[in-house]
């Protein structure tokens, strides 16, 4: 199916621009100059993509994107799993986010772990018209008579909270007071702020910062004995596992990881990071954050990490090792090893079916160009890359650490554009979310979901790349591509109806 | 290390094995403060008691697993059963992608819907230039026929007015005067899914029918012999609306199905993504005026939309989700009552042979007992199907069902013996239906995909009948309306029941002496 790797960069640029000049006349004038900039061919040598990004969605081009709720509720505190998190609001955010993004974790659901429900807290007219702090507070004392083994509770607003002038800060203080000190945090994540995702990240990790650390007593005990070599996952959120097949690495090495932010996380953990002698952050769009803040207040340093395929672990191990002792380095050096047998037989099954597979990619925080390492690991090329919510600061790590030289760039890519990219481009692979999915199976095109690793997984580690690679060869290599077409009929070429 | 190149353990495996057992284990220890797991399981049991259901049910404020959804998800559903029609939610994006992910989890299908992307702006300004630039764009990109307005609870709140917004677009030229933008308010923190697709479907009918927002004439009712068909907000669209559409033909009616989304959630992989399959063109829905009569197979997603029909002089008739056999007679006599036209000897052999089948094997069905939860009118639809299995619904729980509903409930209990035990629970949730279930056991619970939290925690086998179910596939295929509707339902119900008996069987030397072969 790949027609452009017969073709030299140069013809690929060409072809690209001609392609991004193409989807652009579908516009009307204003926005098709809004559009324009944020789609680019790549050039190498460039310090990012040349793309604007982190800019709000034109209105009817069906962006991907989804909003703060999603960031905060669905990303960064849904998965801490020892307090209830209220999607506080009307209920449907609650009820669409439910269970739907596969953050495992390990505990008693409904009893000591809340991750894989849904509370709501229903609103009404009558919320709306006369406000809803007397029903949050009084949800609150039903949590704690109903559910008294949680360990905290989030309150997670939606669009009217914001709209309405209810103040969920008093509910949360007063109720954090009757309580005990209870940790109960406010988060003012209302689905309008912000562009997109990015923005609930943000408020979420402020508010981690505000009402978890911010009152943790000075003098408070840890709950274990430090040691040298603690550090915590931060931007992780063990979606199939992945935060649990990516500790495996790091306590083998010989660190110790002591919190998890946030796939499989609980307070205690949140609590006790300030404590690490190490952040190692994966998803830097949605944690850096809380990562900065601890480095300023704290002095613990950050260092980003990449567990998408073999060459990019190494790499992260190594450095990760790089800010410890001998000890640890050795560690770093031990586990590569250890895990070299299994990279080996990984590529040597898989490669030779995928070398020269082309993949197109539109995800959120990091993948598009986390995973960029695990494909070529394969022998696969990414020929197209774009985020939903990233900043420029994403842009700007992908040009210089991850792209090739014409590689096809849309940030916030609208389906006009994405469909239109891949009938042109073909490449053997598109990995972006449930949304697409069907559309471009629907055109023939392989396809496998990116978010929520089409429910496999993990993809993080050694471990997970042993999936990662079995996975993509069956997305490609299934049989049912060639059945697309009836025998007795031409061979299709993917149409976009919606365009013509 | 586990994992193999020759065997790839997948997560349900590899996370079992020693190495990350341990590693848990010292997780939890170290570093999640665990509760005293004696703490956990006392808490557990609690849960378990008439006390716990007793504090449980007293709550008044918080909602535990709903099992419903909010007003514009209703709408996009509405929408896309319109020809190349493009749903246009106005308000804040991320209801959108949320939306389009519920429908293509559910469907495994696109699911193609625009929004008009308000943020803080928005919110101090209005949303007019959302409006005014969304429609230009999404006429522009998508080519759309028609785009169908609704709006998030953000617009809602701050009180935009999708009338005189869409007015002012057109002036503005966002999209030719004379398109067709009909719109529905559809608040979420009013009613549910099953309200928003009430709205939407009386919007569209409005548009068409009551001169298009001041800007064409009304249109004069000429009767005709045709029928109208609603099918209500379902999870089974594709399979249903092509057996609803098998019955009319085989009686001979001509029909318009407004709202026929059966095609764009079914097209095939064929190498070419459609945006837009079938639906109900635009003049049949304008023509839908002219029907004879109007038949809503779900009551209470139509609450609005039938009497807006009865105004201009159709008969209305409405069902609840009818399933089975009883259900379906009812429903296929008054096709006949309706047109005149005799109920043909196919559909009676239809139904004989699902007699046939309930006869084969309903002493397996009989006497069991069943929770059941859902849409209110699915609820009615299943309990009234089991309660003709000689089963008992003994609790009927519906999160977006009021009094009234429940009500039509306890009458369809007392119409019937088995009705005796059973009880009908309005406003409730999934929570709540914990609590029935550990408090007064049944056999089988039927719901959706989130049931299998149920079935998990009580034990109860759950049987999957609603919506969403994203946890199997295809059953969206199949109906279950009509005699062969009922069939599908009986052999799904059957089962599960045949299934369950094997597996409380076939421990060897223990329990096998049951483990039949013929049954």
């Amino acid at each position: 199916m790949s027609v452009i790797e017969k073709q030299s960069v140069a013809e690929i640029k060409a072809r690209n621009k001609e392609l991004i000049a193409e989807v652009l006349k579908v516009y009307p004038e204003k926005t098709a100059k809004r559009r324009a900039k944020h789609l680019n061919v790549h050039e190498s040598g460039k310090s990012d993509c040349g793309v604007k990004s982190n800019i709000k969605s034109i209105p009817g081009v069906m962006t991907i994107r989804g909003c703060a709720y999603a960031g905060s509720k669905g990303v960064v505190w849904g998965p801490i799993k020892d307090m209830i998190h209220i999607s506080h609001g009307p209920v449907g955010c609650g009820q669409y986010s439910w269970a739907a993004r596969r953050n495992y974790y390990i505990g008693t659901t409904g009893i000591d772990t809340f991750v894989t429900m849904q509370f709501t807290s229903d609103f009404q007219e009558k919320d709306i018209v006369f406000g809803g702090d007397k029903k949050l507070a009084k949800i609150m004392d039903e949590i704690q008579e109903l559910f008294p083994l949680n360990n905290g509770i989030t309150v997670q607003s939606e669009c009217p909270i914001g709209l309405i002038g209810d103040d969920i800060e008093a509910v949360s203080k007063t109720k954090s007071k009757e309580y005990d000190g209870k940790t109960i945090v406010p988060v003012r994540c209302e689905g309008f702020r912000g562009v997109s995702q990015s923005l609930g990240h943000h408020i979420a990790n402020d508010a981690i910062r505000d009402w978890v650390f911010d009152k943790l007593p000075a003098d408070a005990a840890p709950r274990f004995e430090p040691s040298d070599y603690d550090v915590a996952i931060i931007g992780d959120y063990n979606i199939g596992g992945d935060a649990w097949s990516s500790r495996i690495l790091l306590e083998e090495m010989g660190l110790r990881v002591i919190a998890q932010w946030s796939g499989d996380g609980s307070l205690a953990e949140l609590e006790a990071t300030p404590k690490a002698k190490l952040n190692v952050l994966h998803c830097y769009r949605s944690m850096n954050y809380i990562s900065r803040h601890m480095e300023e207040k704290f002095g613990i340093p950050w260092c980003e990490y990449n567990f998408f395929g073999p060459s990019k672990i190494a790499e992260s191990l190594r450095k990760i090792a790089s800010y410890f002792d001998d000890k640890i380095k050795e560690g770093a050096e031990r586990v590569i090893a250890k895990y070299q047998p299994l990279m080996d037989a990984v590529i040597a099954k898989y490669r030779p079916r995928l070398e020269g597979k082309t993949v197109m990619l539109f995800v959120g925080g990091l993948r598009p160009r986390h995973v960029i390492g695990a494909y070529e690991d394969l022998g696969m090329e990414v020929v197209g890359t774009g985020y939903e919510f990233a900043h420029n600061d994403d842009y700007q790590r992908t040009a210089q650490h991850y792209v090739k030289d014409g590689t096809l760039i849309y940030d916030d890519v609208t389906g006009y554009e994405f469909e239109k990219f891949v009938e042109k481009v073909q490449p053997d692979l598109v990995g972006s979310g449930i949304k697409e999915k069907y559309v471009f199976q629907k055109m023939g095109v392989p396809f496998r979901q990116m978010h929520s690793w089409d429910y496999s997984g993990p993809y993080h580690g050694y471990d997970g790349f042993a999936i990662f690679a079995r996975d993509m060869d069956m997305a490609i290599n299934s049989p049912v591509w060639k059945m697309t077409k009836a025998p007795w009929k031409q061979a299709p070429k993917p149409l976009l109806q919606a365009a013509e | 290390m586990t994992q193999s190149a020759e065997h790839v353990l997948d997560h349900f495996e590899l996370f079992r094995g020693p190495e990350y057992q341990q590693m848990l284990a010292n997780k939890k220890k170290m570093f999640e403060n665990p509760r005293d797991p004696a703490e956990v399981e006392r808490i557990r049991e609690w849960a378990k008691t008439p006390e716990y259901r007793e504090k449980n049910f007293a709550r008044e404020a918080l909602t535990v697993n709903p099992a419903k959804a909010c007003q514009p998800l209703g709408a996009v559903f509405v929408a896309v059963g319109f020809e190349s029609t493009l749903p246009f939610v106005h308000g804040s994006q991320g209801c959108v992608a949320y939306y389009r992910s519920h429908l293509s989890r559910h469907f495994k299908e696109p699911s193609s819907c625009v929004s008009s992307s308000m943020t803080e702006d928005a919110a101090v300004f209005g949303g007019l230039n959302n409006m005014i630039d969304g429609l230009a764009n999404a006429y522009n990109m998508y080519k759309p026929k028609m785009i169908a307005v609704s709006t998030t609870c953000m617009a809602e709140v701050i009180g935009d007015d999708l009338n005189a917004f869409i007015k002012t677009s057109k002036e503005k030229g966002s999209v030719p005067a004379e398109f067709d933008v009909p719109f529905a308010h559809t608040p979420a923190f009013v009613g549910s899914h099953v309200t928003g697709y009430d709205n939407a479907m009386k919007g569209i009918l409005d548009h068409f029918w009551d001169g298009k927002a001041g800007t064409a004439p009304k249109l004069e009712r000429v009767p005709n012999e045709k029928i109208n068909f609603i099918g209500g907000f379902d999870g089974y669209t594709v399979g249903n609306l092509r057996e609803v559409k098998h019955i009319f033909e085989e009686m001979g009616i001509e029909y318009t199905i407004l709202g026929d989304n059966s095609n764009v959630f079914d097209t095939p992989t064929d190498g070419e993504f459609r945006m837009y399959e079938g639906g109900t063109t635009l003049e049949d829905a304008a023509n839908a005026v002219h029907a004879k009569a109007t038949i809503s197979m779900q009551h209470y997603c139509t609450e609005k939309t039938l009497p807006f029909i009865a105004n201009h002089g159709q008969e209305v008739v409405s069902f609840h989700h009818p399933v089975g056999v009883s259900g379906t007679d009812a429903f296929v006599m008054a096709l006949s009552r309706i047109s005149g036209k005799e109920i043909p000897e196919s559909l009676a052999l239809e139904r004989g042979r699902l007699v046939d089948a309930i006869a084969d094997s309903s002493a397996h069905i009989h006497g069991k007992k069943f929770a059941i939860y859902g849409d209110p009118d699915l609820c009615l639809g299943l309990a009234s199907f089991l309660l003709e299995l000689g089963a008992e619904p003994t609790h009927v729980l519906a999160t977006n069902g009021n009094k009234e509903w429940a009500e039509r409930v306890q009458a369809v209990f007392d119409a019937s013996p088995f009705g005796k035990n059973c009880h009908v629970y309005p406003g409730k949730d999934l929570w709540h239906m914990r609590s029935l279930l550990f408090t007064e056991p049944v056999d089988f619970l039927i719901g959706n995909t989130y049931g299998k939290y149920l079935e998990r925690d009580t034990g109860t086998p759950l049987i999957r009948i609603g919506f969403p179910i994203f946890d199997r596939h295809h059953k969206h295929r199949y109906p279950v309306w009509g005699y062969q509707g009922g069939l599908n339902v009986l052999v799904t119900i059957l089962d599960k029941i045949f299934d369950e008996i094997d597996r409380n069987t076939n421990v060897p030397a223990k329990s096998d002496y049951s483990f039949d072969i013929i049954r």
